[in-house]
């Protein structure tokens, strides 16, 4: 545990010791902006809730959290420090753990930095806090989706450009895995159960509930087993491709 | 100690180290030596468990490098090629982390991280990121991450490559230092460095040892031990002169200098009794000393067949 802060906290210091962070955080607010009010429509909705803003999530993290997730480890292996910290006497999972949460913590910093938006919605109306907490829980959660998606691609590569694109396209998969262009793929004779189960693993069927307020205890399960499982990929990979 | 029994280790079908044998004990600076390609590397990086060997095993002081991962790397000090660190740290806050993750804590952590940096020269630099400090200064922000916890067990992997001679001078000097009661394993193609710094060499080629001893030992396997180096300033005919010479196993003559020959010796020092015969002869001379075996020839010798690949 001792190790893995000691990882965590030296990424962090990394991604404020250059300007990754704060450019990362600018561009992830104004995004947030324009999505909320231009295209959500937020004013001319004339409720007072977080829908439109919670409701962009899925694709803006799409792109952001990419951004973020490409270097965690195609840097290490590109710039040869992977050999470095290998030889250490700190465990893998204390390296893949303390990387992962450093650059959920600056996702969650990210998250938290857009209050002024919450401010807003208890400024013009009487909007459900517990709803608007609950929502802002179940992204974070989302986003450490798509982030463990990325931890593991990273690994797979030493180009980090590589790493986003794969990235990408695999959250991409994974949005709309519930949505009918995935579904309308599978012929007739794919039993229901099949197609109902393919749906359950895309994001936004967990993730949809979670923006309208409803925080249930198994999309959480969902999120977290799916950030183990990748984790998990991403030691694996870690392991086979490290001497390459 | 290090006990490193019967390591292989195979890339996909390239075997880069070959069923190799051998121990370090504390007081020992091994030399590790071999051409490009022969597995140097690979075989620091299976002793220092960044990549699992094959078949085999490394004991690091007792402690197997598979089995017992963490307390075999405690033990442990590396500089991977090409010296590796965070470039985007400075030089500082890179050394505080790794004391860190060393085990050291407060004043203790800030106390080894000053030493280090007094120890290496490079408290000039200590606010300075990395990625911007020359190439000697990064190396030696590698070496002192490696020496930070006063390691047991020293692995440095090429220290003095790309630095300038004083440089090469100050490392040495760093490492002849460390070296007491402690296992230092150097890997390098520079054979002077071999001689200067060294208690023991082992040469590898193609993944298996060719030679393994001090290195006056090596130097005495080669050819041109005990071998007396001639340049006449008049006409003679050495090879003539010296035929049924005892101890005396060839004449070679110098291929640029027609003046200039090399008699071997069979194995025995011949210096003594070819100056003699040169005074009782009259033989006009210019130049007349004994040739030390070199390490080179040694070298060149017993890796002849080797090609270039991975390192």
């Amino acid at each position: 545990m001792r190790n893995l802060a000691i990882i965590l906290q030296r990424e962090l210091k990394g991604y404020f010791a250059t300007p990754l962070a704060y450019v990362f955080i600018i561009i992830f607010l104004m995004t947030n902006g324009i999505f909320t009010f231009e295209l959500g429509g937020f004013y001319a909705r004339g409720q007072a809730d977080l829908m439109p803003f919670f409701g962009f999530h899925p694709w803006l993290y799409l792109f952001m959290v990419p951004a973020v997730a490409m270097a965690l480890w195609a840097d290490e292996r590109k710039t040869g420090t992977i050999e470095l910290l290998m030889t250490l006497p700190v465990t893998l999972a204390d390296m893949v753990l303390g990387k992962f949460l450093a650059a959920w913590a600056l996702l969650g910093v990210a998250l938290l930095l857009t209050f002024p938006i919450w401010i807003t919605v208890n400024y013009l109306g009487d909007p459900d806090n517990g709803v608007i907490l609950a929502s802002y829980l179940g992204s974070w959660f989302m986003a450490g989706a798509y982030l463990a998606i990325g931890s593991c691609m990273s690994a797979c590569t030493r180009n980090s450009v590589i790493a986003f694109i794969l990235t990408v396209s695999t959250c991409f998969l994974f949005v709309i895995m519930g949505s009918p262009i995935v579904l309308d793929v599978f012929p007739d004779w794919v039993p229901q159960v099949l197609v109902d189960a393919i749906a359950a693993l895309g994001f936004l069927t967990h993730f949809d509930a979670i923006a309208k307020g409803v925080l249930d205890l198994r999309d959480v399960l969902y999120f977290s087993v799916f950030i183990a499982a990748w984790l998990l990929a991403s030691a694996v990979v870690i392991e086979l491709k490290k001497a390459s | 100690m290090i006990e490193i029994s019967n390591l292989t280790r195979r890339f996909d079908q390239v075997v880069a180290v070959d069923d190799l044998s051998f121990e370090v004990r504390e007081g020992e600076v091994l030399g590790f030596l071999g051409p490009n390609g022969a597995g140097k590397s690979t075989t620091m990086k299976v002793i220092t468990g960044f990549l699992a060997p094959s078949a085999g095993s490394v004991a690091i002081d007792g402690f197997d490098i598979g089995s017992q991962p963490l307390q075999a790397k405690a033990l442990i000090g590396y500089l991977p090629e090409g010296a590796p660190s965070y470039g985007d740290m400075s030089v500082v806050d890179f050394l505080r982390f790794i004391a860190r993750i060393r085990g050291f804590r407060g004043a203790e952590a800030e106390q080894r991280v000053a030493a280090v940096m007094g120890d290496v020269a490079l408290e000039s630099v200590a606010r300075q990121t990395i990625e911007t400090l020359s190439k000697g200064f990064k190396r030696r922000v590698g070496l002192a991450q490696a020496i930070l916890h006063d390691p047991k067990v020293l692995i440095l992997d090429e220290p003095t490559d790309g630095l300038d001679p004083n440089q090469k001078h100050q490392v040495r000097e760093l490492i002849r230092n460390l070296a007491k009661d402690k296992i230092v394993i150097v890997s390098t193609h520079i054979l002077e460095e071999v001689s200067a710094v060294c208690t023991r060499a082992i040469i590898i080629d193609q993944g298996r040892i060719v030679a393994d001893g001090t290195p006056a030992e090596l130097e005495a396997r080669s050819r041109y031990h005990h071998a007396v180096a001639v340049r006449l300033t008049g006409e003679l005919d050495l090879v003539a002169e010296l035929k049924g010479v005892a101890g005396v196993a060839a004449v070679e003559q110098d291929a640029a200098d027609a003046t200039s020959f090399t008699v071997l010796s069979s194995g025995k020092p011949i210096f003594a009794s070819l100056s003699g015969l040169a005074q009782r002869r009259q033989w006009p001379v210019a130049e007349f000393h004994a040739r030390r075996g070199q390490l080179e020839d040694m070298f060149r010798a017993v890796t002849a067949g080797a090609s270039a690949g991975r390192n």
